[in-house]
């Protein structure tokens, strides 16, 4: 413990006495290199914990498949209902070999695009409705609250037997998630932009859809930004439920067809490429709103 | 400076109305501004300095009296009248140029012609080159230019200032009311200013109007001297009958304050 004091306190001397040269000498180059060395060391330590913590992630994933893997071959649990990771790429690879599983996946994907993007879109435009009509809006207000209270996909039945079993009504399934939670949040971010801003286009003489084009729906941008981010959560949970519900496509019918025949390996499989697939949606809506906000920013 | 008024307040009173009752806000104002002139509104706060401000933007009607604007009865933001606010409120999603040209945007007047003439505002208010560049880069006091080319780009007549300066930090805020009373005694704007700040009311103005509360009306006037008038408002600070004026205009606050009474 003496030991390790007195070393700190020996590199600290040396530190504070390099700095004295420096500044004494007025010597610029030895200055910048000691500054230089500080940059250098202060960027090994943040690299060394980068390389830490994705180590660590791949220990925890390699560990979790090989514990998966033998506990499946070794009937510590059951196969029939766990699976087990080499048996889930193989039925993978096969369903990606032959090409049956992309149909699954663009049906999925199309329902689940379609309901994020018009859920946002529609969540907006009523959201807009409510700002532009005061009197409409507190009228609507406790209908909205009981509509955002109640869990919608209960409407599922509802829109099967109005819209068919298919496409159109798994996407209202997804609208009905999404929606009222979208012209929720979008028309409270509305109501919130700062009075200053609407006073300031008020003296300039705008009118009201000036005001709302100039400052309400920009104000409001990164709001709606990042509701579609969160619609794309929601929506899969809609396709899903849509899916089990009605559908002979998709990768919820897939896991709801696996489920029936007692196929576990097609229900985990499934899970897998919803996971996969989910994630690449997110990311690229994240690098959308990246894109989009790039030159916004709030003070 | 010639004597035709342009902006006029005729027995002025002003009630706001709330759920918990009405509050008389402003009573009986009489006031003229002539053409070119520069006048300052001073007093407590609750005497309603802002109030005027807003009557005079036609921002809302007043519930009893009249606004004129050159003889016409003021019924709502006209563009003749520009609005100065105590923070610069610059859209940060849009470019300097953009932020400083939303007036014309408004008007319908925004032209490359016009975009031009905006970068040159931008230029002579020291902010050459900036058209481009977003407020998040630019510091307190040069938002605050921006803001004052958004509210002259559009060429009014009338500049009403909502204390435009008390924001800033004390050496920026005297840049600035030199910069502001050198412009728009250039361009021969007529200006309305209420403020916090004794000394920027004398040091910037032709006739300082001292507001009394509970409800607001004028208590008196004060005519400012020609040499102190015709310095700058950094300059004014200096001269020898500075010190006299603001001197007065405290005794005038202070009595107000004490005039209150226990109850008030």
């Amino acid at each position: 413990m003496d030991d390790r004091n007195e070393i700190k306190q020996d590199r600290l001397a040396e530190a504070q006495q390099n700095q004295n040269i420096a500044v004494l000498s007025g010597a610029q180059e030895d200055r910048n290199d000691w500054m230089n060395d500080l940059h250098i060391a202060y960027k090994q330590r943040k690299r060394r914990l980068t390389t830490a913590v994705l180590m660590t992630q791949a220990v925890i994933l390699v560990l979790f498949v090989g514990i998966w893997e033998a506990a499946g071959r070794n009937n510590w649990i059951d196969p029939l209902l766990f699976s087990f990771p080499s048996k889930l790429f193989a039925q993978l690879w096969k369903t990606m070999a032959d090409g049956s599983i992309w149909p699954h996946v663009g049906v999925t994907v199309a329902e689940t695009v379609a309901g994020f993007a018009l859920g946002t879109l529609i969540g907006t435009a009523i959201a807009a409705t409510l700002w532009w009509f005061p009197f409409l809006s507190r009228v609507l207000d406790p209908y909205l609250v009981v509509l955002n209270s109640m869990p919608k996909v209960a409407l599922g039945p509802i829109f099967i037997v109005g819209l068919g079993s298919g496409f159109m009504s798994i996407v209202a399934i997804t609208l009905s998630v999404t929606v009222i939670i979208t012209t929720l949040n979008i028309y409270n971010r509305f109501a919130e932009i700062d009075s200053g801003y609407i006073k300031v286009v008020r003296l300039l003489g705008a009118t009201r859809s000036q005001l709302f084009r100039l400052v309400i729906l920009p104000g409001s941008f990164p709001v709606i930004i990042s509701t579609l981010k969160v619609n794309v959560g929601l929506a899969w949970v809609g396709v899903m439920v849509g899916e089990f519900l009605v559908a002979n496509m998709g990768l919820g019918y897939l896991i709801i067809y696996g489920f029936q025949v007692f196929n576990f390996t097609l229900v985990l499989s499934s899970l897998i490429v919803i996971a996969v697939v989910a994630t690449i949606m997110y990311q690229l809506v994240a690098l959308l709103e990246k894109r989009l906000t790039a030159g916004w920013r709030e003070r | 400076m010639n004597h035709d008024p342009v902006l006029e307040l005729q027995q002025l009173s002003h009630v706001y109305v709330n759920e918990k009752g009405a509050s008389l806000a402003v009573e009986e104002i009489g006031l003229s501004v002539s053409r070119g002139e520069f006048v300052s509104l001073v007093g407590p706060s609750g005497c309603g300095k802002t109030t005027l401000l807003s009557l005079l933007a036609g921002l809302f009607a007043p519930t009893k009296g009249r606004v004129l604007l050159n003889g016409e009865l003021v019924t709502g933001p006209s563009p003749k009248v520009g609005y100065m606010l105590q923070q610069d409120y610059l859209f940060p999603w849009r470019t300097i140029r953009d932020n400083a040209a939303v007036g014309l945007e408004i008007n319908g007047h925004k032209t490359a012609q016009a975009l031009k003439e905006v970068d040159h505002l931008l230029a002579e208010l020291g902010l050459p080159g900036a058209g481009s560049r977003y407020p998040h880069e630019l510091s307190g006091g040069m938002r605050q230019r921006v803001a004052l080319a958004r509210t002259l780009a559009t060429e009014p007549e009338v500049l009403l200032l909502d204390e435009p300066f008390s924001a800033l930090d004390l050496h920026i805020k005297l840049q600035l009311e030199d910069l502001v009373q050198q412009t728009l005694a250039r361009l021969g704007k007529t200006a309305v200013l209420v403020t916090h700040d004794l000394a920027e009311a004398v040091a910037m103005s032709d006739r300082v109007i001292v507001l009394g509360r509970n409800p607001g009306h004028i208590r008196c006037e004060l005519e400012i001297p020609q040499e102190i008038r015709f310095a700058a408002p950094m300059e004014a600070r200096k001269l020898p009958g500075f010190q006299d004026i603001f001197e007065r205009l405290w005794e005038e606050l202070e009595e107000e304050d004490e005039g209150r009474g226990p109850n008030g």
